[in-house]
């Protein structure tokens, strides 16, 4: 028995701006409860600034965000953008997000058992005491979106999940992303890479300041959509029932022989 | 017998007494600031604001010598909200910016104190420190910085490392991240203030340093590198304070000189896995491919 899903997130004719430079324009869309959504685009296309739209950090210059009372939203940021140097142990990074706390610093009993609840729940309980360069890829990936889980969010809004990992890494967290999506977990992430990520999403916006198309895979990865989107003609190939993408034409001259 | 004299003689004078107390919650203090700093990747802003005050306690001596830590108070805290201020926008990039305030402020305090005032002993204590002169004021001032940083590094314990370790996540997760710099600066500008005349102004940023630093290399773990670090920057104090008294140098050359010495060692004796920690604090990290060549 299916129970319905709930709009979380209502976006309705949005436009920002960084002074002069329009990011977003005329932007609408929709989260729902149930839904594995990601955005396409290509560098500069705004999806960074939709996702923060969502989040609530970048406020537009036009238009309106309504979000469902009392909604809780959880943010995964780019393994690129973290100082991997910083003194934190996996427990420590996970607990930070516990905001509520007693005057003293020190982990509860009940704070510790939620820690290592979240970790386990993401299979990374042996690593908490490890440093967080310690970690593998993927691991890094979970550890960020158990610290987002310890503030049980409704929606997990991740910037780029997979630029940078390897192809086990990329594998490995979409079959998390999955896995807490049918626990009822609502998941919108951003993306640049169409064969690795979107193709195998059920759901996507394309994105270029305006949203392209929104649909499925086989709606929305088109040569016609993917030209709009990215500004290059691109090939669409079918490949076991998935969609792939490949560049019209060699890029360089080939060599002969 | 010999090292248990050379410990107590020197305590029979009351401004030692006073000095090696005075040393040791410097250290603890700059000590628990710097990891903040260090991690912030800030040091230069609190090299940058020691001489920032320094202008301000020149200035404030002019008008009345009682007040002078009021004003280099005010002059300090000022110069830290605008150097706050000024980094956070991106239009004039933020070491540039405090290169300009605050040695125009540190020269102007030189050059006020040269024209005007007495180019004394309390010149000399301002920029190299001393543990002559120490009053109970001061003790007391220091103590009440000491138990404010105290509260705010445990009451905002949370806060403070997430907005340490990801600024725009824990912007977005609720952390007031303006505010807590906001207050980490007014307090590394009242812990300047507070430790100017024993460790001084030119070479307080070495204490807020180098704690931190060894400390890091020592741990892998944020809470340990805050205590490690207000240990090792109160036992910095304490022992430079003694090789001062014997040395007969000025307080903050040694208490800084231990610390390098400490640091030197920390290097040495961990290898290469702490030298790395400490070295690489770049936000950027980059997988090395190992290119297989092609047959």
């Amino acid at each position: 028995m299916l129970t319905r899903a709930e709009c979380l997130i209502s976006v309705r004719n949005v436009s920002s701006a960084y002074g002069d430079n329009l990011a977003l324009h005329d932007v609408s869309m929709q989260i729902d409860s149930d839904q594995l959504t990601g955005i396409v685009g290509p560098s500069g296309s705004g999806k960074t600034t939709l996702l923060r739209t969502l989040l609530g950090s970048v406020r537009p210059v036009a238009g309106t965000v309504t979000r469902s009372p009392g909604l809780a939203v959880s943010y995964v940021p780019q393994l690129e953008t973290v100082n991997w140097n910083f003194p934190i142990t996996v427990f420590e990074c996970v607990l930070m997000a516990r905001r509520q706390h007693r005057a003293w610093p020190r982990p509860t009993r009940a704070e510790r058992a939620d820690v290592m609840a979240v970790l386990e729940r993401l299979g990374i309980a042996e690593l908490s005491d490890r440093h967080i360069r310690a970690l593998s890829g993927g691991q890094q990936q979970r550890m960020f979106v158990a610290r987002a889980l310890l503030r049980n969010p409704t929606l997990l809004l991740m910037d780029e999940p997979t630029s940078g990992v390897d192809v086990n890494t990329r594998h490995d967290m979409l079959h998390m992303l999955n896995e807490l999506n049918a626990e009822g977990l609502a998941v919108v992430l951003t993306t640049h890479d169409l064969n690795g990520i979107a193709a195998h999403l059920p759901h996507l916006v394309c994105l270029n300041r305006s949203v392209i198309a929104t649909g499925s895979p086989a709606e929305v990865i088109t040569p016609e959509v993917l030209e709009r989107t990215f500004g290059a003609r691109m090939e669409v190939l079918e490949h076991l029932g998935m969609r792939v993408v490949v560049d019209e034409a060699p890029a360089l001259p080939r060599a002969v022989g | 017998m010999q090292v248990w004299s050379t410990l107590v003689d020197p305590l029979q004078y009351a401004f030692f007494q006073k000095g090696l107390l005075v040393a040791a919650l410097s250290g603890t203090l700059l000590g628990l600031i710097g990891v903040y700093i260090t991690l912030r990747g800030m040091s230069y802003i609190g090299h940058g604001l020691a001489h920032a005050i320094f202008g301000g306690f020149a200035a404030s001596q002019l008008i009345t010598s009682g007040l002078y830590a009021f004003g280099a108070g005010i002059w300090g805290i000022a110069s830290a909200l605008a150097i706050n201020a000024v980094s956070r926008k991106h239009s004039i990039s933020a070491d540039a910016a405090i290169g300009v305030v605050t040695t125009a402020s540190f020269a102007l305090g030189i050059a006020l104190l040269t024209k005007f005032g007495a180019r004394g002993p309390s010149f000399d204590n301002a920029l190299f420190g001393s543990i002559l002169g120490i009053s109970t004021g001061q003790i007391i001032g220091l103590s009440l910085v000491m138990i404010v940083t105290l509260i705010f590094v445990i009451v905002r314990y949370r806060a403070l490392l997430f907005a340490t370790f990801d600024p725009e996540v824990a912007d977005v997760s609720g952390v007031n991240v303006a505010r807590n710099d906001a207050v980490l600066m007014v307090i590394l500008s009242l812990a300047i203030l507070a430790t100017l005349t024993v460790i001084g102004v030119t070479l307080v940023a070495a204490m807020l340093v180098i704690p931190a630093v060894v400390a890091r290399m020592w741990t892998d773990s944020f809470g340990r590198m805050l205590w490690l670090s207000a240990a090792i920057g109160a036992a910095c104090g304490l022992s430079g304070m003694y090789l001062s008294y014997y040395v007969g140098v000025p307080s903050g050359t040694m208490i800084v000189l231990t610390g390098a010495a400490v640091f030197c060692v920390t290097l040495v004796v961990s290898g290469a896995r702490g030298r790395r920690r400490a070295i690489s604090w770049d936000h950027h990290t980059e997988d090395v491919v190992a290119l297989t060549p092609v047959r």
